[in-house]
């Protein structure tokens, strides 16, 4: 498949000189709810923008978790995704470093600790002893693999600290269980957190950062191994110049970043580091 | 308070039974309008939730199995978010209640917290728990706990018939309130509108019904001593049972009238009755020394000596005059009726006029005769033209100048009728009892006796006298029979 859509590939290249990217399949973008979850209007216009400067279509991919969608790139079925730092180095050989976003002036982020707003007590993780946690997603590090590091840094068990654990396979349903009080804490994307305090600050008013993590690589947009290189090029040229052109830069607002770099895979070596003191990867996810 | 009630008028009595009737009536439609809508709501919740709790299961099995508190608290949080819904349809609560009756997530979960037992926080749903471990249900099932304000609408959530959990709604009986409270109000502004419609309806209905009964009671209060006249009497004209009670009534004061004049006629008619047999009886007395005074008188003069000096001729004049006085008054009392006579013929009734004319032409009084007779009738003509007499100068009395006096003779029935009118002056009520008595009224033109004798010879005559006596006429109408042939 990979390989005839590779001649197919050239062949376009040598029949369409000029163009950046060969007419072909659209481009399969696949995005996890940990990040973009029902932003559906955003998609429109992002696809839009990115066929546009693509000269091809570009289809959105949304599956339920990260898992799903990093199968997907693993088996050829999408050509990129936006992945977090830790699927990313548990699939090194499966993933090719696209484009990392810049937040707040940097490739990096931090994993919060949240609490029910009016749980003025909780002062760190260890208070949470017994009560009921909300993780995102077993694939995610800020949402995931950070805490478990954290407990067992403070050395504790994660499998049995928390009276009960659960995934809400979503940074911002994270969000809403605490705030509803349905989890006594939560783990979340300090970045998604710090986006809806902006575009929605009656939710995250409702809850409480008790601890900011040390800062991690910026979950990545990552290709598949296969895509020829042309392709990856083109998408990254795209996604780097996005800031340049009004739409690009408008866009980039309403994802509350400050544009794409190329980065590097050192920028998740902590994370990597996290995985292996857990250990298991996300084969290991924390089901109760 | 019920006597006064029991006392009062029909005029409001039957007005304010129409009227509580209304009021009944519409209350209890009211109440029973009230419970058929308190029974609909009711039943409305119940298959409501009953429903929504058979979908919630269904979507609850996936998530419980794969342990996902997150997609089962989404799955029941969704019938809460909902606004602008019927409130009244809104559970207060929704739990999920794990396989050891824990709770599994709730829409409330400060409150009911993940793992904990929910009848610690609601004593209630020990109440519940107590019914999950007494029953393995299949259907949704209604629980209301006993002294609770509460309905649990608890669903079973099972797979392949293994328990994964409960899902137990509480709704609460006080959202019943606000949408009962609105109907009763409707309810009660619409009784309000009909009531007020109704009660000056069967108000006026209930007065118009009282109202012939109250004239009735009304009439039958004036009769006491004195019996009321019909036009002092309003009673309704119906054919209706008090109709006929009224037409009834009326009757009975006619009777009443009727015996009322006639015991005053025969109170008149022995009185009268019984002073003629006592002047007769007087006039009898007195008659027979008076012959024998007058015949003494008689034969001295006649026969006395003849040097009667003037003195003894003057005083027995003196006593002769007085005598014959006497017997001209006794001789007036005692009415005759032996008298022979002639029988009545026309000529007798115009002889009257005759004799009359003068006396009305001193009075300038305007006498018109109808003399109706044709022939020769057997009565006493002396008798008859007393009796005529009599009345006839009596009305000219009475009329004054250029009065009208109206004389008429005729037959009728069988019967003899003198009719005698005149337009003077009235005969005062007072008299009209004592009319017919002797001296009763007597006047400086006659000594009263005229009446008295005109009354006696009608008797004698088995007729009847009448006589009537209104402002502007005066009438006497005497009626005697004509005795039948005899043979």
């Amino acid at each position: 498949m990979a390989r005839r859509i590779c001649a197919l590939l050239i062949l376009l290249l040598i029949s369409l000189p000029g163009s950046l990217i060969a007419d072909g399949h659209p481009i399969r973008f696949g995005v996890t709810p940990v990040f973009l979850d029902d932003q559906l209007a955003f998609l429109a216009v992002w696809k839009a923008y990115l066929g546009k400067r693509l000269g091809r279509d570009v289809v959105f991919v949304q599956r339920g978790n990260y898992r799903e969608i990093t199968d997907l790139l693993r088996s050829g079925k999408l050509d990129l995704a936006w992945v977090c730092g830790y699927p990313l180095v548990q699939n090194r050989e499966h993933m090719k470093l696209l484009a990392v976003p810049r937040f707040n002036g940097k490739p990096l982020y931090r994993s919060y600790l949240i609490v029910p707003g009016d749980d003025v007590g909780t002062r760190s993780i260890l208070d949470l002893q017994r009560k009921v946690f909300a993780y995102s997603d077993p694939d995610s590090n800020s949402g995931y693999l950070y805490p478990q590091f954290a407990l067992l840094q403070l050395e504790q068990d994660p499998g049995s600290f928390f009276a009960r654990t659960f995934f809400t396979w979503g940074h911002r349903k994270v969000i809403e269980a605490v705030a509803s009080g349905l989890a006594q804490g939560g783990a979340v994307d300090g970045y998604v957190w710090e986006t809806l305090n902006l575009s929605h600050p009656e939710l995250t008013g409702r809850t409480r950062v008790v601890e900011r993590s040390p800062e991690f690589g910026f979950p990545p947009l990552v290709a598949r191994p296969s895509l020829p290189q042309a392709d990856f090029l083109a998408l990254q040229e795209v996604l780097l110049t996005m800031g340049q052109d009004v739409e690009g830069a408008a866009l980039l607002r309403r994802l509350n970043l400050d544009g794409f770099e190329a980065g590097n895979a050192h920028l998740f070596d902590g994370i990597a580091r996290m995985a292996r003191t857990v250990g298991g990867g996300s084969n290991a996810a924390a089901l109760p | 308070m019920l006597q006064r009630f029991r006392d009062l008028s029909f005029r409001y009595k039957v007005p304010l039974r129409a009227c509580a009737l209304v009021v009944i009536t519409a209350c209890l439609v009211t109440v029973s309008m009230i419970s058929k809508e308190y029974d609909e709501l009711r039943s409305d919740l119940l298959s409501n939730s009953a429903s929504l709790g058979r979908v919630l299961s269904l979507n609850l099995v996936a998530p419980l199995l794969h342990d996902d508190a997150w997609r089962a608290f989404e799955i029941i949080s969704t019938p809460l978010s909902g606004e602008g819904d019927n409130p009244l349809l809104t559970a207060e609560v929704i739990l999920v209640l794990d396989p050891q009756r824990r709770v599994y997530v709730s829409t409330q979960p400060t409150h009911f917290q993940m793992l904990s037992d929910p009848a610690r926080v609601s004593p209630e749903f020990r109440i519940v728990k107590d019914w999950l471990a007494a029953n393995t249900q299949v259907q949704p099932t209604q629980l209301e706990p006993p002294e609770s304000d509460r309905i649990f609408v608890i669903t079973p959530i099972s797979a392949d018939g293994v328990d994964l959990g409960t899902l137990v709604m509480q709704y609460s009986k006080s959202v019943f309130l606000p949408r009962f409270y609105s109907i009763a109000q409707r309810a009660a502004l619409i009784t309000l509108l009909v009531v007020a419609v109704l009660i000056p309806v069967s108000w006026w209905w209930g007065r118009r019904m009282a109202e012939p009964l109250v004239r009735l009671a009304d009439g039958m209060a004036k009769v006491g001593p004195r019996i009321p006249e019909d036009r002092e009497i309003a009673l309704y004209e119906s054919k209706d049972e008090i109709g006929r009670v009224g037409v009834a009534f009326r009757r009975m004061l006619g009777e009443l009238r009727e015996k009322e004049n006639l015991e005053r006629e025969v109170v008149v008619s022995d009185r009268l009755a019984a002073l003629g047999r006592l002047a007769a009886g007087i006039a009898h007395e007195i008659n027979n020394p008076l012959g024998g005074m007058l015949n003494a008188i008689s034969t001295y003069k006649r026969h006395g000596n003849d040097d009667n000096d003037a003195f003894t001729t003057k005083t027995l004049s003196l006593l002769e005059r007085g005598l014959l006085q006497i017997k001209n008054t006794v001789g007036a009392l005692l009415v005759e009726a032996q008298v022979k006579s002639h029988p009545l013929s026309p000529q007798d009734i115009d002889d009257i006029q005759t004799l009359v004319l003068a006396d009305a032409h001193r009075k300038q009084a305007d006498l018109t005769f109808a003399n109706d007779l044709r022939g020769v009738l057997p009565l006493p003509s002396t008798l008859v033209r007393q009796i005529l007499m009599n009345l006839t100068l009596n009305a000219v009395q009475a009329v004054h100048p250029q009065g009208h006096v109206y004389v008429r003779a005729y037959i009728h029935g069988g019967s003899l009728s003198l009719l005698v009118k005149n337009n003077g002056t009235t005969i005062p009520a007072e008299v009209m009892p004592h009319l017919f008595e002797p001296f009763a009224h007597q006047s400086e033109s006659g000594h009263g006796l005229g009446l008295w004798v005109t009354y006696q010879i009608v008797q004698q005559l088995k007729g009847e006298i009448s006589v009537q006596s209104a402002p502007g006429e005066t009438r006497f109408t005497v009626e005697l029979p004509l005795p039948q042939d005899e043979g």
